[in-house]
């Protein structure tokens, strides 16, 4: 069953300059990005900063309109609802079955209240009495692994991990259905992202959640997730479940993303599939597929033909041209 | 994690405010000023009671009196005394100056009776903090000096802070909800309101503030009384003063409206009320305080300037820019330099909201 179901959602930003502040251009943040969410699976949007994985999130978030496209969401199985043409006001009944996990556990916390009351607030908006909202408090800060005094404490006092935790704490407050993790361990030291995914991981098996985990690169999300979407300027070009992905990628863009990926091991490193140049100006991407000038298989047909996300193998989308014919590289 | 120690767990359960607190501490010169203000304050409540003698008391025998020392013993014991006043004519310019007499000793006492008022306001008495009783009309304590009507300068210097300190803070409240309300549905609205708002404050900004007081002050009818003018007088100050504060709670409210906590509060289903009282004015309470106490002393320089030019509040009104207005002769000043005393405690004060102000900025952010 799914709990998420995206379909062609775009969303575009007006560039306005001069003193009238008129429109002169679009930047086409996310384009017909379509994907879907099973119950209790994490999928993971991964993708080069400006691709447009943040903003997929906070469209599903709602914490930006979309500009088109669909956000099927199943609370419950039997109902769905799309959230893309919500208002501010429809949408607060919904809110509490998609949480957030953000990036930066400095700024999302409130440096003016106690832990206790920040992941209380969730629960103390969707009206659960005091007694219950105190129980379900202590509760969560033993899911993360964090003392009951904590309670009493101001997110100061907290190291970075500490404070993901009571982000996540806050996250899992009202049993969301839809878990987005914005980036959630990329603010961290190394050993302390093991620890929080370490969580993460351990919070999906014993809670069943539904997640879709962005990160920027595919180190940290071979752990995590169940299927990986790779996403580049504003389009998905990859969807597979993570073992055939990073056994062998479909798309050259997830090649390159896998070959940056820091390996333990001196000896197996190579600079030769780093991709080449700048990712392309979403305000102004190249014609055809997007990647073309910085792919190394390129052909003309790319040069001029957007390439369609298609079936390349059973659950294995991709939007490479050549996707039959190229033998790309993946990790063990 | 570890157990932390009771220092540990002070700073852990610290709220902001007791966080800003120990900031603000660690600012030597801030702490400082805060006193000096308080002392202030303290004496724009007890005006009454600390000045000697009648502010308003006109006597021309009394013109011109140099500050007068104060002696705390007497031969050896504890005896505070003011000397009388000898009149001596000079036989040149024919000026009556006044020198002490060392012959009359006048003894000083605390809780003397004097001239009635009402303490803060509603409890009639006649208590002064100190003074002496009795006496020829000439005589006194004339810490300051007398003016050329022969009031007691101290006395009115005393009672002319309460006018000036206390204009400050009517201005600045009234400047404050002003700027809070505007400032707030610009940064809270935001599009063709923000703008509309925004360009209002730049034209007010743009306009010179002097000749704009002048015009507006010079268009007070004179039959008003003073408490009429002092109310107006306000209101011209604020009228300015509101949109540095405006735009210091729009920004806050367009820096907090990015915020992660503020989006998790919205993500969690709170509704507007909820998210601007308990997560967005909590944020930049302290920062809307630095400011006000950097607005004060603006209000209060402008109060004395309006009043020094003849603008503002006008005899028997007494504030430290009336006070200052009878030191712009100077041929009256180079009889009587002791009439220019009014400008240091406007150079005190001026200092300390400034320093004050400095301080509680510092300390408003203590995670910053």
């Amino acid at each position: 069953m799914t709990v998420l179901e995206v379909e062609r959602l775009s969303k575009s930003f007006p560039i306005k300059s001069g003193l009238l502040q008129r429109e002169t251009g679009r930047v086409r943040a996310v384009q017909d990005v379509s994907f879907s969410i099973a119950r209790g699976e994490t999928l993971a949007l991964v993708g080069e900063s400006g691709c447009g994985k943040t903003t997929v999130a906070r469209c599903i978030l709602r914490a930006l309109p979309p500009s088109s496209g669909a956000i099927r969401f199943s609370p419950q199985e039997g109902t769905t609802i799309d959230l893309a043409p919500l208002s501010r006001s429809a949408l607060r009944p919904i809110r509490r079955h998609i949480q957030m996990i953000f990036q930066d556990p400095y700024a999302s916390l409130n440096p003016r209240m106690m832990v206790g009351d920040i992941i209380a607030e969730p629960l103390l908006v969707a009206g659960v009495p005091l007694a219950k909202r105190q129980a379900r408090v202590r509760e969560l800060l033993e899911l993360v692994g964090l003392p009951p005094a904590a309670r009493t404490r101001f997110p100061h006092a907290f190291s970075g991990g500490q404070r993901q935790r009571i982000g996540i704490a806050r996250a899992l407050a009202l049993d969301p259905t839809l878990v987005v993790a914005d980036e959630p361990v990329s603010a961290l030291d190394v050993s302390v992202q093991a620890q929080i995914i370490n969580l993460l991981l351990d919070l999906q098996d014993r809670l069943g959640l539904s997640m879709l985990f962005v990160a920027h690169d595919l180190g940290v999300v071979r752990h995590v997730s169940d299927r990986v979407a790779v996403m580049y300027v504003g389009r998905i070009v990859e969807v597979a479940p993570t073992i055939a992905l990073y056994a062998r990628p479909r798309h050259p863009y997830t090649e390159a993303l896998l070959a940056a990926v820091p390996k333990p091991d001196p000896m197996l490193r190579d600079a030769a599939a780093a991709p080449r140049g700048e990712v392309a100006d979403p305000a102004n991407p190249p014609p055809g597929c997007a990647f073309h000038p910085r792919c190394p298989h390129a052909v003309d047909r790319c040069r001029v033909e957007l390439p369609e996300l298609r079936e390349v193998a059973p659950g294995n989308f991709s939007a490479c041209h050549r996707a039959e014919e190229l033998t790309l590289v993946g990790v063990a | 994690m570890s157990i932390a120690t009771s220092s540990e767990e002070r700073f852990a359960q610290a709220s902001q405010l007791q966080l800003t607190w120990w900031r603000f501490c660690r600012h030597r010169l801030a702490v400082i000023s805060l006193a000096v203000v308080a002392f202030f304050y303290l004496v724009v409540i007890f005006a009454d009671f600390l000045a000697i003698a009648d502010p308003h008391a006109v006597d021309a025998r009394r013109s011109f009196i140099p500050p007068q020392g104060f002696a705390l013993f007497d031969s050896g014991a504890w005896s505070p005394h003011v000397s009388g006043l000898k009149g001596v004519r000079d036989p040149r310019t024919f000026k009556l100056t006044y020198t002490p007499d060392p012959a009359r000793k006048l003894p000083v006492k605390f809780f003397v009776r004097g001239y009635s008022y009402n303490l803060f306001g509603v409890i009639p008495t006649d208590r002064h903090l100190f003074g002496i009783e009795g006496g020829q009309p000439v005589d006194g304590v004339f810490l300051l000096g007398t003016d050329q009507l022969g009031r007691d300068l101290f006395s009115r210097l005393i009672v002319a802070t309460r006018i000036s300190l206390s204009i400050g803070l009517a201005g600045v409240t009234l400047s404050l909800m002003l700027g809070i309300l505007l400032g707030g549905i610009s940064g809270l609205y935001g599009g063709a309101i923000d703008t509309l708002i925004q360009r209002l404050i730049e034209v007010v900004r743009s306009i010179p503030t002097i000749p704009l007081w002048m015009g507006l002050a010079a268009a007070l009818p004179n039959t008003w009384s003073v408490t009429q003018v002092y109310f107006a007088i306000t209101l011209i100050i604020s009228l300015v003063s509101w949109t540095e504060l405006a735009r210091v709670v729009r920004g806050r409210f367009l820096a907090l409206r990015e915020e992660d906590f503020v989006i998790a509060a919205e993500l969690a289903g709170a509704s507007q009320m909820r998210i601007i009282l308990r997560h967005m004015l909590p944020s930049f309470a302290s920062h809307v305080i630095a400011a006000v106490s950097l607005a004060l002393p603006v209000m209060i320089v402008s109060e004395t300037s309006l009043s020094f030019l003849g603008l503002g509040l006008r005899p028997p009104a007494i504030s430290w820019g009336i006070l200052l207005q009878d030191a712009q002769n100077v041929q009256v000043l180079a009889g009587a330099p002791w009439l220019l005393c009014a400008a240091v405690p406007v150079i005190i004060v001026i200092l300390a909201f400034n320093f004050l102000g400095d301080g509680l900025r510092d300390a408003a952010d203590p995670y910053g």
